[in-house]
């Protein structure tokens, strides 16, 4: 002990004491000498072998919230950190895979006759599914980039679609308030319309596969204040939550297995889904609720899918890996639950635990229109009207950085499935990414010719769909 | 006591004639057939007149009945199927529609090449050179040496003082990198109060005004001298500062400045008003 003290002091500026913890701050064993001109790549391989892992995982260094590039000396000497207190790391475990960013557009296929108003990838990233306008839902094949099939039924705008977490079913919402449920193999629909809501449909969001394989219930909001459960196979409304006095803007159907819906009556409230009972209510927000974001939203969605492409052959097995992913994915802390406002500001709520809100992400200058955590929970990105796109922390709320470069309102956006890369769709007719370690542009996506409406992300990583007034969906590769 | 009055007198001493209120009410009952009597017998301009008073009355009469039955029978949702969609984030807001810019850059392009100008003034009115400019003297004058002179050499020279000096009497623009030159050699002064910078620039399809800065005067119709001196007059293009309107080229580009037709005479009312050319 002697002897290290001694040359502790003799050589000053050759080795510091850390302590690595986690992202929640439990110490990963006990605090080290390492010397000074330890960077990044030495840090992982000692945190990988201090957690036994059997293959080397990349992971990402943070010192007081700042992420840590460069070797330990020129961290310290740039913020003149103090080599007599312990230095406290925290790592954060990235994604195996590397997305790489799409930068042009490999197709502008032309089919539907109005805007094209949503676009979502299947969970298995295998099928394109748009609603548009001109009252039909669309599916394009991937392969060769041209239409696949075109689905009629709807009497107004088609609003919103959504896909079931297996892949097996796809139901989209019209501004009529009927919901129409369509098979993604043949185009047809598969079944009666599900009618019930009277004013036009806000949101749908299916129950987790985690919860019920294969998937059978789904909920979505509409304007007349009220959100629905349905059941596929039943082919009926099994549940009507009405509490909301106005309109719902968004629904969310949570991992734990409770409703969140977002109204314009300035509320949230939390349902829970075998009678349709109230649970909570969270108030605080001064104007409308835009959109709902939950911290585990992007494994929910993907279901039991991930970039392995493993196919599953029975849906027992498909609900025992999404419980392994939705699990592995939550870790110890409960669901995080955050929520975008015409008031400028967001909410981070934890609802499971308390009605109070964990806090407050004020810095818009226009309301928040989209909300989205990262698929690895640690991020939250927010667009909003001030032609920002602000990126907080997805676990205190603090915030990060702020992307400028938009020229019209920011519409919606979408991550990557490594969590590294986000992307925004805007008024202006441009897409960008935005790089997220470098808080900077990554790459300007022009070429649309009107605004941009939705835009999508594969869960495979490999390829970006974009529609929006001009009519044309857009394809974007690498 | 005022004529009618008497049978208001009456009416409060003795009541009502018997036969009053039946009366009245089969008069009021003979009015519509007086009316469509009249309708049919009269001529000219008074026929017109009434005929289109009469026709007013009738529409607004059907659709009163249509709204009232319309009430009697409800439905559920509007059937019909709108332009113009809009994804459902936007559907409670009401949002200024935006005019596509993006073709006509091209458009603007090609026709500056040409050099032809498809503007809202074609033509202006002709600016004359002595409307434009006042004679400004300078130099001493001669005449003030007069009482010295004896009274036999009586030269009455004219006050030959220098003319070169113009100034102008219109809203000029200088860029802000501008310095007067010596006023010994300066043949042009541009007084500052005629000075602007800024320009109240309508879009022509939105129909709303911006307040944009000045790039610069492309062309003035009267002349190239007026141009490069910085003259701005009704008919004149110039280019003004578009970044705060947030368009984009197709490629992805910002545009920042745009050309636009002065509207009015600046001179006279204190402001240039100006229309965009998109």
């Amino acid at each position: 002990m002697e002897v290290m003290d001694v040359e502790r002091e003799v050589s000053n500026n050759n080795s510091v004491m850390c302590l690595l913890t986690d992202p929640e701050g439990e110490p990963l064993g006990a605090p080290l000498y390492l010397p000074q001109n330890v960077g990044p790549p030495q840090l992982q391989e000692i945190v990988n072998k201090l957690l036994n892992n059997v293959e080397k995982m990349p992971y990402a260094f943070y010192i007081s919230d700042q992420e840590l590039v460069v070797q330990l000396s020129s961290y310290l000497q740039k913020n003149k950190v103090s080599v007599e207190k312990v230095l406290r790391i925290v790592y954060q475990p990235q994604a195996l895979f590397r997305i790489r960013p799409v930068n042009r557009c490999s197709a502008t296929i032309a089919g539907h006759t109005e805007a094209v108003l949503s676009v979502s990838f299947s969970p298995d990233g295998r099928h394109l599914a748009s609603g548009s306008g001109d009252t039909t839902v669309r599916l394009w094949d991937l392969g060769t980039q041209t239409p696949m099939f075109t689905c009629s039924g709807h009497k107004n705008w088609v609003l919103c679609i959504s896909w079931s977490p297996d892949g097996q079913h796809l139901v989209s919402g019209s501004k009529a308030g009927e919901i129409l449920s369509w098979d993604p193999q043949t185009g047809k629909q598969s079944g009666s319309p599900f009618l019930g809501h009277k004013k036009w449909i806000t949101g749908i969001s299916w129950e987790p596969v985690h919860l019920q394989a294969p998937c059978r219930r789904f909920v979505s909001s509409s304007k007349d204040g009220d959100a629905r459960v349905w059941d596929i196979s039943l082919r009926k409304c099994v549940i009507c939550l009405s509490g909301h006095t106005l309109a719902v803007t968004c629904v969310k159907w949570g991992g734990d297995g409770m409703i969140y819906t977002g109204s314009q009556d300035c509320t949230i409230k939390v349902w829970e889904t075998t009678q349709g009972k109230l649970i909570r209510e969270l108030k605080g927000h001064g104007h409308w609720v835009n959109s709902l974001a939950l911290s585990t939203e992007y494994v929910l969605r993907t279901g039991a899918f991930d970039h392995t492409r493993k196919a599953y052959s029975s849906p027992a097995e498909m609900k025992e890996a999404a419980l392994a992913r939705y699990n592995k994915m939550k870790g110890n802390a409960s669901e995080r639950l955050v929520s975008g406002s015409d008031d400028f500001t967001m909410f981070l709520w934890e609802p499971a635990s308390s009605k109070h809100p964990k806090a407050r992400l004020t810095g818009h200058q226009q309301l928040v229109n989209h909300v989205y955590f990262s698929p690895d929970g640690q991020w939250l990105a927010s667009a909003s009207f001030d032609k920002s796109v602000k990126l907080w922390n997805g676990i205190t709320g603090k915030f990060i950085a702020s992307f400028r470069g938009h020229v019209g309102p920011v519409y919606q956006i979408s991550w990557s499935a490594d969590s590294r890369l986000l992307l925004s769709g805007s008024k202006d007719s441009t897409l960008k990414v935005w790089d997220i370690r470098t808080h900077k542009l990554k790459q300007d996506l022009p070429g649309h010719a009107d605004e941009v409406f939705s835009v999508d992300w594969s869960p495979d990583g490999e390829k970006v769909a974009s529609g929006g007034k001009d009519r044309v969906l857009k394809l974007w590769m690498n | 006591m005022p004529q009618g009055d008497y049978i208001e007198l009456h009416r409060k001493r003795h009541g009502y004639r018997l036969d009053h209120f039946e009366r009245k009410r089969k008069k009021e009952a003979r009015v519509v057939h007086e009316r469509s009597a009249f309708a049919k017998r009269v001529l000219g301009i008074k026929g017109k007149m009434f005929a289109k008073k009469r026709y007013a009355e009738k529409a607004l009469m059907k659709k009163t009945i249509a709204m009232h039955e319309e009430s009697s029978s409800r439905r559920k949702v509007d059937d019909k199927v709108h332009d113009g969609a809009i994804p459902a984030y936007l559907l409670d807001r009401d949002t200024t529609t935006r005019a596509k810019v993006l073709s006509n850059t091209i458009k603007q392009k090609r026709k500056e090449k040409a050099g032809k100008w498809d503007v809202p003034l074609p033509k202006v009115r002709p600016v004359a050179e002595v409307e434009m400019f006042r004679v400004i003297r300078s130099g001493k004058r001669k005449c003030e040496h007069l009482n010295v002179v004896p009274l036999l050499i009586v030269e009455m020279v004219s006050s030959t003082a220098k003319q070169w000096k113009r100034m102008v009497t219109k809203v000029t623009f200088v860029g802000p990198g501008f310095t007067r030159k010596p006023p010994k050699y300066e043949r042009f002064i541009r007084p500052t109060g005629l000075r602007f910078t800024k320009a109240h620039v309508t879009h022509p399809e939105l129909k709303c005004t911006f307040n944009l800065e000045i790039i610069g005067i492309k062309k003035n119709p009267n002349g190239p001298m007026y141009t490069s001196l910085g003259v701005v007059t009704k008919g004149t293009i110039i280019e003004v500062n578009v970044s705060e309107l947030g368009l984009v080229t197709p490629a992805g580009k910002v545009v920042w400045g745009k050309y636009a037709q002065v509207t009015n005479n600046p001179e006279n009312d204190g402001c240039i008003n100006a229309v965009l050319l998109v």
